[in-house]
């Protein structure tokens, strides 16, 4: 049952890393939510941004050098930016929970599956030590996990990566989070375990109700899990949208790009499509759009200007001068870029 | 099951290295200049004297017929007679013996407490005014001469304030009841606790300055041990779970670190068995450095070759125990 509730609402959010060079902003600016019960795909390459938002989300950017220095984000209405690290530390791993990219590092190698798994439910005081236990048994049945009982006193090094990243997974869901973050939760896996991963996070959304923000650079990914996608490049957003709307009419040069480049089966002859260039360096764009350099559409109010979000159609919305209904001279080039 | 085998397995590996230990220090203490009987009946012994003592020692006997009854000996538990002062060695060592325990053992426990929670205070807040005072002191500690550091503070804490005694390891107008030799145990086991604070104060000095440098080491090695594991994934994984971050740097982040700095307390514990004696010397406590010392001094062989031996097996044992203490930490080492 999907409601119209926010849990997670970000507006404004800005991250900056406060290096020896000066100020280098990972995030800027950027607005996205997430729904109840939703999967939400935040999509783009390394270093745009995608994990720095996560990671602002539980309030665990290295500080030092990070800093959120501006933006709210507002957890089923609560304002977490201002709140004190206690209260944090009861948000963490409670209401909302994370998952990493790399299952094989994630686990404390010293520390029993089961003491591991115990450890969310007893930190937060959801029942002793008898209920975490048989809590967490459930939990790894349900993440699809055989001899749950043994598995209790094995040593993450005794699994493989599949099996662990199931254990992450039920690590995360032990206290039942309302929000779920899975930054690239499969891209260190085997493809064949990366589709059961995934249709074991769908299930469990379905199951419990647990929304879901999905990093990742993988629009495979995105398309088998989202419902809505935001994508992101250096640091902002430049297209979000119903995932299906994204496929079927992807605005954005850059989301193009993306979708192109993904390897399709019907022309296996072709040359792979790659956007040409490469990823800006954080902070060194300073005016204008910033996938200018890389764009083939651009014109010199691209490299003047920051384009601001349109409103495209009902939920989609594109950072790109093609769809400033005023600017009558990139009618031609917007076609192009729609054919 | 596996566990004891492998703990039988090195116990029987250590026999040939202690063999090749006894053979080597033999070998060593025979080749330096000097007669034990003419350190003994001095300068001016006729020749026949010397001989006649010599032969008595059995030392006119080829080497290898000395070293095969030395060996024998061993095999049987003695370690010799002392030439100097005729008595056997397994009588005499004790109490050197457990002064150097007793001394080692204070300055190694007040190393790895003060030293592992610097590092990983250091490590917690890292750049902060207390990492940076604590890796500047660890560092003049490392590059402190023992000796200098002892007179220092028996000149301060001694003889200007009157903290501490300056020399020896007991009261001697009210000496200690030795039982085991180690004084701290036997003014317990006979409940003078008077006595015991006497000998607790002896030690404090002479075992902060043993400690100072082990102290110095694990710290920097607890440190840079600790930050390589609070950078892992796992320690966000645990944050990323709502602990606390008292719990995260002692309990997930400590049991990582602590292996590399085993090691170093391992190491630094064999180390201080025989480094104890500029110590030894300098707070006038009757250790095994000052009797192998002495029996050097005086070619005393029998007291040389049990002193080193017993050191060098000590040593070995740590680094069992410090070996056995891994695979309890971490499941994933094996014992193959």
């Amino acid at each position: 049952m999907k409601t119209q509730e926010k849990v997670l609402d970000v507006k404004g959010l800005r991250v900056s890393f406060f290096t020896d060079e000066g100020e280098v902003p990972a995030v800027d600016d950027i607005d996205f939510y997430v729904r109840e019960g939703e999967v939400l795909g935040i999509v783009g390459e390394s270093g745009c941004g995608k994990s720095v938002t996560s990671l602002s989300v539980m309030g665990l950017i290295p500080n030092p050098p990070g800093k959120i220095i501006g933006g709210e984000i507002k957890l089923n209405g609560e304002e977490l930016t201002t709140a004190s690290e206690k209260r944090m530390r009861q948000i963490r791993g409670n209401e909302v929970a994370m998952i990493f990219q790399e299952p094989m590092t994630s686990l404390n190698p010293l520390f029993t599956i089961g003491s591991q798994l115990m450890d969310a439910m007893l930190i937060h005081k959801m029942g002793n030590k008898k209920q975490a236990k048989q809590r967490s048994i459930e939990m790894l049945k349900l993440v699809g996990l055989p001899r749950a009982e043994e598995m209790m006193s094995d040593y993450p090094h005794q699994l493989s990566g599949g099996m662990r990243q199931r254990v992450m997974i039920a690590m995360a869901m032990v206290c039942n989070p309302r929000l779920l973050i899975a930054d690239e939760p499969t891209t260190a896996l085997d493809v064949t375990i990366q589709a059961q991963i995934l249709k074991l996070m769908r299930d469990l959304n379905e199951k419990m109700n647990t929304a879901i923000m999905m990093i990742t650079h993988d629009l495979g990914v995105v398309a088998e899990t989202c419902e809505r996608i935001v994508v992101m490049y250096a640091g902002k957003v430049v297209e979000t949208g119903p995932a299906v709307e994204i496929f079927k009419d992807p605005q954005h040069p850059y989301t193009r790009g993306l979708i192109q480049s993904v390897p399709d089966m019907r022309y296996k002859k072709q040359r792979l499509y790659s956007i040409p260039g490469n990823v800006p360096k954080p902070g060194s764009i300073k005016q204008g759009c910033r996938f200018a350099d890389r764009c083939e559409f651009a014109f010199d109010r691209c490299r003047q200007e920051d384009p601001p979000l349109y409103k495209t159609a009902e939920g989609h919305s594109t950072r790109c001068f093609l769809f400033d209904e005023k600017e009558e001279t990139v009618h031609d080039n917007r076609n192009t870029v729609k054919s | 099951m596996k566990m004891l085998q492998y703990i039988i397995r090195r116990l029987l590996q250590l026999i040939p290295v202690l063999l090749g230990m006894t053979f080597i220090v033999f070998l060593i203490i025979r080749a330096i200049p000097g007669d034990p009987a003419l350190v003994i009946l001095g300068q001016q012994a006729t020749e026949d004297a010397v001989a006649a003592l010599r032969e008595s020692l059995g030392l006119d006997n080829p080497w290898y017929v000395q070293y095969f009854q030395y060996l024998g000996n061993l095999m049987t538990g003695d370690l010799g007679e002392s030439i100097r002062t005729r008595t056997p060695v397994n009588e005499e060592i004790w109490p050197y013996l457990a002064t150097t325990f007793e001394l080692s053992f204070f300055a190694i426990v007040i190393a790895v407490i003060v030293g592992v929670n610097a590092g990983i205070i250091s490590a917690w807040f890292q750049n902060s005014w207390f990492d940076y005072t604590a890796m500047v002191l660890a560092l003049v500690g490392v590059s402190m001469p023992i000796f200098w550091l002892g007179l220092m503070m028996q000149y301060q804490f001694s003889l200007q304030w009157d903290w501490f005694p300056t020399t020896g390891r007991e009261n001697v107008r009210d000496p200690v009841n030795a039982i085991t030799n180690l004084y701290l145990l036997d003014t317990l086991i006979q409940g003078r606790f008077d006595q015991f604070v006497v000998v607790l104060k002896h030690l404090v000095m002479p075992g902060i300055a043993l400690a100072t440098i082990p102290m110095a080491i694990i710290a920097r090695m607890t440190r840079s041990s600790m930050l390589e594991v609070m950078k892992s994934d796992y320690i966000r994984t645990a944050r990323a779970k709502g602990e606390k971050m008292f719990w995260v740097v002692y309990k997930h982040s400590l049991k990582n670190a602590v292996i590399p700095v085993l090691t170093v307390i391992g190491l630094q514990t064999g180390l201080l068995l025989g480094g104890a004696i500029l110590t030894e010397t300098i707070f006038g406590l009757p250790g095994v450095g000052r009797y192998i010392y002495e029996g050097i001094s005086s070619r005393d062989y029998p007291v040389i070759q049990s002193g080193i031996l017993i050191v060098a097996f000590i040593f070995v044992m740590i680094n069992l125990i410090v070996d056995i203490l891994y695979s309890i930490i971490d499941p994933r080492i094996r014992y193959n």
